[in-house]
This record gives structure tokens, C-alpha cells and sequence, in this order.
């Protein structure tokens, strides 16, 4: 199968525009007679959905969930990234996209970027009018924060709580289309599988959490809004029932996965304390604005920080990256977070641990103005640690944070399965190898509000769907597929829960596919996982029945499909024999550390097609074409 | 440190609760409260009886999912401190501690302490937004918010929508809730088209749901795991009145 991304001809900035005048529409009276399966309520999710139904089109929207106001949108903080050049620094749609292309060390789809970067400027606009308290200059106008990857201030936020209340613009927007009838919200449903009728997408199964019931949902498409698969190294910092269920129930019915070995650490999170450890939390990347971060320049410095004087420490980002400093992008603040612990100048019990010290910001700027910008970071972080961040420095460490990787889609947002649309962090399209920060909540509103509900349109308008129901021979064999599972987890009757399995997962996969990444760590992962996946077959342990509430089935289920997917990540990781973006490859780096791409021969999108479990998927590339951006040594010296 | 754990079991909710008494040793103080009760039901599912259900997702206070009362506090006993937030350094060695579901005729609890608190879905459906359709929003700077406006709004909107307000207050009141939400969408100038049909819709909502009425004892706001103000209550009465004596006129 050839990988038709279906790009739009034409110069850059009129593609889009182009390509909305180009596609089918329908007209607003047939609107309602199509149906269309949403799941997931995160950002991605909910702006779709609410989008779809004031447009005219039945939707019903699936979540996990108590409640759509819960998705892990919401724990996001720092800000979202929009080319509206309000603080008159030379910002624009072109800087934004150029800015995007690079930091995902051009790796992405150039066509979908330039998008991105010019829909944020409505999303900005969206969001006001529906009440987001962003903030505020004292003249009544937006305000902006500077972020990492960028030498604008392009960053909107709400405090410390930016997903939050974007979360709660787009899941207010989805209140109002449930009260209207337009929505039908089913919540406490998890999604199990995909129906696939004459090769389209047509439904889901979904399995009710309270009852346990299977229910066969059936639509004329389907869109994916499930978020990421970080909790594939079990410590992250993603919510505890973030999994790669959808997506990869999707990919196996189907759907390539693209880019999978693009996972994101996040240099600022709070080190892990002890085995029980269930997440990792994110200290905003915003801090790193006044934030310094340093090392003792001795090793195994055991001093207090208070007692390391000056000329003792070592402001690693600063010395390394004079211009961008402490706002260098994630993936290189992280790496050089772990070299710094791995040369043995790490602090904290542990040893994996940097400062982040804001004592020279408290004195240029005041408590004040800190705690009004970070408050209740710090406040978090105290609670966390038991340490003041006023008057000692944070320690922070990386951790999984966000894919890059997910369902490949073209342009118009579809997967490789017809009629599934896949949007927000679940697909892969926008960030390429590395995302910058504030750019995940830009890509789900983008996806959600402004792009898919025009897009789908177009797949509608032209499919031919034949009429079914849930006596269709592929609905009945899809339920019975999901019950059969269900019942093979629960008949396994062993003697470890589905955490135990999870952790040492987590664990293989952090140390041989996590940070930095090497052909001998590879081919160990690729064959350590299937012994776990073996082990976990003959002796995971489920209380209970499938027809009940029944958290350790939830758990196991997610986990079994976490075992799978494991193992395409690592051939992907080994697949890309170069460093790109998050992706760094030990093999691949130049004399001072840094990532070493291979533009000849890996300057491509690898969709990897499945071929049965245990089995080595099938890679389909995407070449990726750079008209408009000059592909460069990705600096930030 | 040890303890000893009364926690609140029940299968679902055509069935009668109860509490049942757990011991877990060797808990770090640098552990989360809801990583405790990790540790008790990973050695529950071992020893191949239910684990304890509960509500939880982010683990960093801010997607409202858990949903427990620690020793008759909803979220436990430090403030402004969600229970997935709360550390066990908080504890003390060999302490009792009761863990129960948060309590509401409008809360049903699902199982052990999962409760249903979709009835908070259903006011903001009732009204709790802008309506505002995609792509007809004008220039965002087009709307000037004075600072001091906005950073109300925020104040109000920091609601995680987990429900201990209600929990905590005597009366089983939503009102610091759905006032917390009529504050932030009725001091913004997007809010003011449709703030009178909005006060009145969400009132009349949380009163259908069956949710008590304010006496003020403020328990709601000492239990809130985002300090949200109980002024905001009196302001919504004072709202609701005037909403409803002015209707006449829209």
C-alpha cells in the first residue's frame, strides 16, 4: 500500500485555503442524517465534538471518564502557543510554522505544520469568547509569556492552569451541545475495538465500567481522540488511565502507527522518590523563564545548595546554549539533565536530580511577582516534597511526558483505515520527532475546532455506506472478539496483578527505549518483551468477574495492549538508525553530544502496518518533502 | 510506618456498605495518599479479594476524580490538598484513618467509594457556558478584560468539579459549585448576554437535582481543594433575585 498523505497543491500559505474551497461539502440540511463516533473528551475530543454538532451532524461522544471534564488535557499548564505577534516581536504565521518545523527537527509534515500555525490565531479568538480567563495586562489586553524552542513571547496562559481551562471552554462548548440534543455523551464507556464494515471504520464496542455490559456504537465514521501511549514506561507524568488501547485496537484493524519511537521527556519533573511511585509530576516548562538550572560542577557533591558557592556551580544550558540558555528545547534540557546525573553530578538522594533555582528571579523581580507567576507550582511542589521553592532550589528530573508518535493520517486527518479520523496527541502529524511546549494544546484545539469538522465532511460526502446494525455479522464478531479477551485475561488466574507487569515493563522500556537509545538496548527490549508479555498470559491475577465495576480487568486490559505496542516502538527506535528530535540514538551524535540526523536516508514518516502479534509489523514510508523550510543542523547555540 | 485503615465497602448501588478494617505496613511518608492505597490493593489483588474502587486519574490535583473523605474530611486533612496530593508524612505512625465515599443523596455511590457526581455535569449543561459557535469569535483583544476582572474569573474557574463542597456542607449544597461557575462566565463582558438566562438555569438545575440550600457553615470552603470563596454564594443569591425579579423585561 502506497502512503498518500494527500497534500494540497499549490504555495504553502494558500493550501489550506485552497484545499477548503476543494473539498465535498454538505449542505446543512443532510448534515444531520450522518452520524459520527467521537472518543475521548480531552481537548482534541470535546472542541470536535461540540464543532461537529453545532455544524449539524449527530455525534456521540464516548469517555472512560465520570465526566468529560476529566480527560488529561487538563493537567497541562504552561501555556498554549498562538502566532498572533500581540507583543510585537516579529512573531507571525511563518515564524510559528518555521519555529515548529525546527524544533520537531524536521521530521513533520511541512503542509500540516503551516496549518497548525495558522489556525492558532483563531483558536486564541475561540477560546476568549468562550470565557478562558487568560492574562491579563493591566490595559485589559492578552498577555504573553515567552517559551521553550522560541525567541517570541507567543505564549498564552492562565496561570498555571492553562489545560484546565481550555479543557473547560471546549468541554463547556460540549455542555452546551448535550443540552441542545445535538451530543449524545456517554461517559464511564470504555472504548475496545473498531468495527470495520467493507474496510471502513463504522463503530466501536466499548465496554460499560459500571456494568460491565458490551454495547456495539455504530456511525457512518469514527474519530480517535485517546490521547498518547506515555505510560508505556509506566512512570510518566500522563494520568493513570492514559493507555494505547484505542489506538492500537485501531492498528490492528488497520491503522498504521507512525513514528512511534517519538516519545517526549520532559526536562522539568519531580524526581522519583521510591518503588511504590505511581506518576511522575510536571513542574511546568514556564519556570525554566526564571528558573536557573545547575549542577555542582565536583562530582558527587553531597553540600547543600546553599553552602555550593557560585563559581562552584554549573549552569550546564547556559554554558552549552548561550542563546536560548535555560529555554532550550525539551528534548535537549533533558538529555543534558541526564549526562549531567550520569557524570555523577546529580543532587538529591537519588543522584538523578538538577536544580532549577529561582533565587537570582526572587531578587530581580520579588516574591511577589514569582508567586504570582508560578505560585501554585511552587505550592505544588512543596506539597509534593515538603521543600520551599522560595528559598530552596527545585529539583527536577525528566520524564515521559508526551508522543510525538500515533495513528499515521493525510491531511485531512484520516487514517489509514477509511473512515477513522484520528486527532490531538492520538495521531502524529504535527510535532514531528520533537514538540515544542505549549504546542500540544495549540495541535488538539487545532485538530478539534478547526480542522477535522471541515475535513470529515469531505470523507462523508463521498463514501458509500451501506446501512447495518448490530446484528451485521462484523458487529457480532467484533463483540464476540472483545468478550473472548475479556474472558482469556480473567480464565489466566495467576498469581501477579497487572501493575507488577506494568512496572517491569515501564522499566525495560525506560532503560533500553527511553531517553537515549542504542542497537544493542533495542534488540534486548525487542527480546525481553515478549517474555514479559509471555509471563503475563500464564500468570496475571484478576479478582472479580467482567460483568461488574472491576478495576484490576481495566488495568490488565490496558496493560496486555501495552505489551504489544511495546515491541513496535523498539522496531521503530531501531528501525531509525540516526537521532532525530527526542529520538536520540547514542550512535548518532557529534563530537559534543548532540543529535545527529540522516537526512539521505531516514527522511521519512515510518507507518508501520501490522502482521499479527510477536510478529515484525510491516514499515510503509512517507517521504517528507522541505520546500519552504532549509533543512539545517538544528542549533540553538 | 503502620496503619490501621476502616475503609467504606460496597459492591454496587442496589447493595447495603460497610466498613471493613485493613492493616498496611511499611508506608513511606514520602508516599501519596491514593499511592498507599495502591500498595493495599495490590496486595489485596494477591491475595485474590476485590480491591478497593476509587476514583483517581492525574494525581496531580487538578482533574477532580478522586472523591474520598479521609477521617470525615473530603480530601483529608491538610488544606487546599486533594487527596491525590495529600502525603502520608501528613500521618502518623500506627494512626486509625476512615476512608469513606463522599456522601450525597445526589452522589449515589457506584462501588466502595466511587460515587456517581454527574448530577455537577448536568448544571453546567443546564447553562454553564458561552454559547459561542467555532470560528464566529471576534479578535480576542477585541474584548478588553480589565486584569482585575479576569483574575476573578480565574479565581472562580480554578473549580476542579470534584464535588467536596458538597460533601462537606451539612446540607449536601452544591452551591459553592455551580455559584463558583455563574462567577466566572458573569464577570467576564463575554459572559453578559446571557447571564441573567444562565443564573437561572444553573439555580434551577441544582435545585432539581436535589441538592440542599446554604446556611452558611462554610464547610464548603475550608473542604475546597481550590479555596474557591464562599462569597460567590451570596453574590449568586443576590444574582438569582434579581434575575428572577427583572425576567419580565427579557
Amino acid at each position: 500500500m502506497k502512503l498518500d498523505a494527500r497534500i494540497p497543491e499549490g504555495p504553502i500559505q494558500d493550501k489550506w485555503t485552497k484545499h477548503k474551497f476543494d473539498i465535498n461539502l454538505i449542505n446543512p440540511a443532510n448534515k444531520r442524517k450522518y452520524k459520527i463516533i467521537v472518543v475521548g473528551t480531552g481537548l482534541a475530543g470535546a472542541s470536535a465534538s461540540a464543532t461537529l454538532s453545532e455544524l449539524g451532524y449527530q455525534v456521540e461522544t464516548i469517555t472512560f471518564h465520570d465526566s468529560s471534564r476529566r480527560a488529561h488535557s487538563i493537567a497541562a499548564q504552561g501555556g498554549i502557543n498562538s502566532a498572533k505577534n500581540y507583543p510585537n516581536d516579529g512573531d507571525s504565521v511563518w515564524r510559528l510554522f518555521y519555529d515548529t518545523v525546527k524544533g520537531g527537527d524536521f521530521r513533520s509534515r511541512e503542509a500540516n505544520v503551516y496549518r497548525l500555525a495558522q489556525v492558532s490565531v483563531n483558536i486564541i479568538d475561540q477560546a476568549t469568547a468562550q470565557g478562558v480567563p487568560f492574562a491579563r495586562e493591566y490595559g485589559g489586553n492578552l498577555a504573553n509569556r515567552s517559551f521553550g524552542g522560541a525567541q517570541v513571547s507567543r505564549t498564552f496562559y492562565a496561570r498555571g492552569q492553562t489545560g484546565q481551562q481550555l479543557l473547560l471552554g471546549a468541554y463547556q462548548a460540549l455542555a452546551k451541545e448535550v443540552e441542545s440534543g445535538g451530543v449524545k455523551l456517554r461517559t464511564r464507556k470504555e472504548m475496545m475495538d473498531i468495527i470495520v464494515v467493507d474496510g471502513k471504520a463504522r463503530g466501536v464496542v466499548t465496554r460499560d465500567l459500571v456494568t460491565g455490559e458490551l454495547e456495539t456504537h455504530l456511525a457512518d465514521s469514527v474519530v480517535l481522540a485517546t490521547g498518547g501511549y506515555g505510560n508505556v514506561f509506566y512512570l510518566s507524568t500522563n494520568a493513570q488511565a492514559c493507555n494505547v488501547t484505542a489506538t492500537y485496537r485501531a492498528y490492528k484493524k488497520g491503522a498504521f502507527f507512525a513514528n512511534p519511537c517519538y516519545t517526549q521527556i520532559h526536562p522539568t519533573c519531580i524526581p522519583v522518590s521510591g518503588e511504590y511511585q505511581s506518576k511522575l509530576t510536571l513542574m511546568s516548562e514556564s519556570l525554566r523563564n526564571d528558573g536557573r538550572i545547575w549542577v555542582p560542577k565536583a562530582k558527587g557533591d553531597k553540600r547543600k545548595p546553599s553552602e555550593i558557592p557560585e563559581n562552584e556551580r554549573d549552569y550546564y544550558l547556559e554554558r552549552k546554549y548561550p542563546s536560548f540558555g535555560n529555554l532550550s528545547p525539551r528534548d535537549i534540557s533533558s538529555r543534558s539533565a541526564k549526562e549531567a546525573c550520569d557524570d555523577g553530578r546529580g543532587v538529591g538522594a537519588t543522584g538523578y536530580g538538577v536544580y532549577l533555582d529561582f533565587k537570582d528571579a526572587i531578587a530581580r523581580l520579588g516574591k511577589d511577582t514569582i508567586a504570582e507567576r508560578y505560585g501554585n507550582l511552587f505550592e505544588m511542589y512543596e506539597r509534593i516534597t515538603g521543600d520551599n521553592p522560595y528559598e530552596t532550589p527545585m529539583m527536577i528530573y525528566p520524564a515521559s511526558h508526551y508522543t510525538m508518535g500515533g495513528l499515521w493520517v493525510d491531511y485531512n486527518l484520516m487514517s489509514t483505515l477509511e473512515g477513522l479520523h484520528v486527532i490531538g496527541e492520538a495521531n502524529f502529524s504535527d510535532h514531528g520527532a520533537n514538540r515544542l511546549g505549549a504546542s500540544a494544546l495549540m495541535q488538539g484545539l487545532a485538530d478539534g475546532y478547526f480542522v477535522l469538522p471541515y475535513t470529515i465532511g469531505n470523507y462523508l460526502a463521498k463514501a458509500e455506506l451501506k446501512k447495518i446494525d448490530a446484528d451485521t455479522p462484523e458487529c457480532k464478531a467484533t463483540v464476540k472478539e472483545v468478550e473472548d479477551k475479556i474472558n482469556k485475561l480473567i480464565n489466566v488466574n495467576g498469581t501477579k496483578t497487572p501493575s507488577y507487569f506494568h512496572r517491569k515493563l515501564g522499566k525495560l522500556m525506560w532503560d533500553k527505549v527511553g531517553m537515549a537509545r542504542n542497537e544493542a538496548g533495542l534488540k534486548y527490549a525487542l527480546e525481553e518483551i515478549p517474555k514479559i508479555r509471555e509471563e503475563f498470559w500464564k500468570d496475571v491475577k484478576i479478582v472479580g468477574t467482567g460483568a461488574e465495576y472491576n478495576i484490576s480487568l481495566e488495568k490488565a486490559s490496558r496493560v496486555a495492549d501495552f505489551l504489544e505496542f511495546a515491541e513496535i516502538m523498539a522496531y521503530d527506535a531501531l528501525d531509525r538508525d540516526e537521532s532525530a528530535g527526542a529520538h536520540f540514538r547514542e550512535e548518532h551524535q557529534t563530537p559534543d553530544g548532540e543529535a545527529k540526523r540522516n537526512d539521505d536516508d531516514y527522511r521519512y514518516v515510518a507507518a508501520w502496518e501490522y502482521k499479527g502479534v510477536g510478529q515484525r509489523p510491516e514499515l510503509h514510508k512517507e517521504q517528507l518533502e522541505f520546500e519552504n523550510v532549509k533543512l539545517a543542523v538544528r542549533s540553538y547555540k | 510506618m503502620n496503619l490501621k485503615l476502616h475503609i467504606w465497602r460496597q459492591k454496587n448501588n442496589k447493595t447495603n456498605g460497610a466498613f471493613e478494617q485493613y492493616a498496611v505496613s511499611d508506608i513511606s511518608e514520602d508516599m501519596s495518599f491514593l499511592e498507599m492505597l495502591d500498595v493495599l490493593n495490590e496486595d489485596l489483588i494477591v491475595e485474590g479479594k476485590d480491591p478497593v474502587a476509587f476514583d483517581h486519574d492525574c494525581r496531580e490535583g487538578i482533574c477532580g476524580s478522586c472523591s474520598m473523605t479521609i477521617n470525615g474530611n473530603p480530601h483529608g486533612p491538610e488544606k487546599a490538598t486533594t487527596a491525590c496530593q495529600l502525603h502520608m508524612r501528613k500521618f502518623k505512625d500506627g494512626q486509625e484513618i476512615y476512608i469513606e465515599p463522599f456522601r450525597n443523596n445526589s452522589f449515589p455511590v457506584i462501588r466502595d467509594l466511587v460515587v456517581d457526581r454527574s448530577a455537577l455535569d448536568r448544571i453546567i449543561q443546564s447553562g454553564g457556558y458561552i454559547s459561542i459557535k467555532t470560528g464566529s469569535a471576534p479578535d480576542a483583544n477585541d474584548i478588553p478584560v480589565p486584569k482585575s476582572k479576569a483574575d476573578v474569573a480565574m479565581d472562580a474557574a480554578a473549580c476542579i468539579g470534584c464535588g467536596a463542597c458538597v460533601a462537606a456542607c451539612p446540607n449536601g449544597a452544591a452551591m459553592l459549585f455551580t455559584s463558583a461557575k455563574l462567577k466566572h462566565l458573569n464577570v467576564l463582558p463575554q459572559g453578559q448576554a446571557e447571564k441573567k438566562k444562565r443564573t437561572i438555569a444553573m439555580v434551577e438545575q441544582m435545585d432539581k437535582e436535589g441538592f440542599g440550600s446554604c446556611t452558611n457553615h462554610y464547610e464548603c470552603e475550608a473542604a475546597c481543594p481550590k479555596s474557591i470563596s464562599v462569597e460567590f454564594i451570596s453574590e449568586m443569591n443576590f444574582e438569582y433575585a434579581k434575575a428572577r425579579a427583572t425576567a419580565y423585561r427579557d
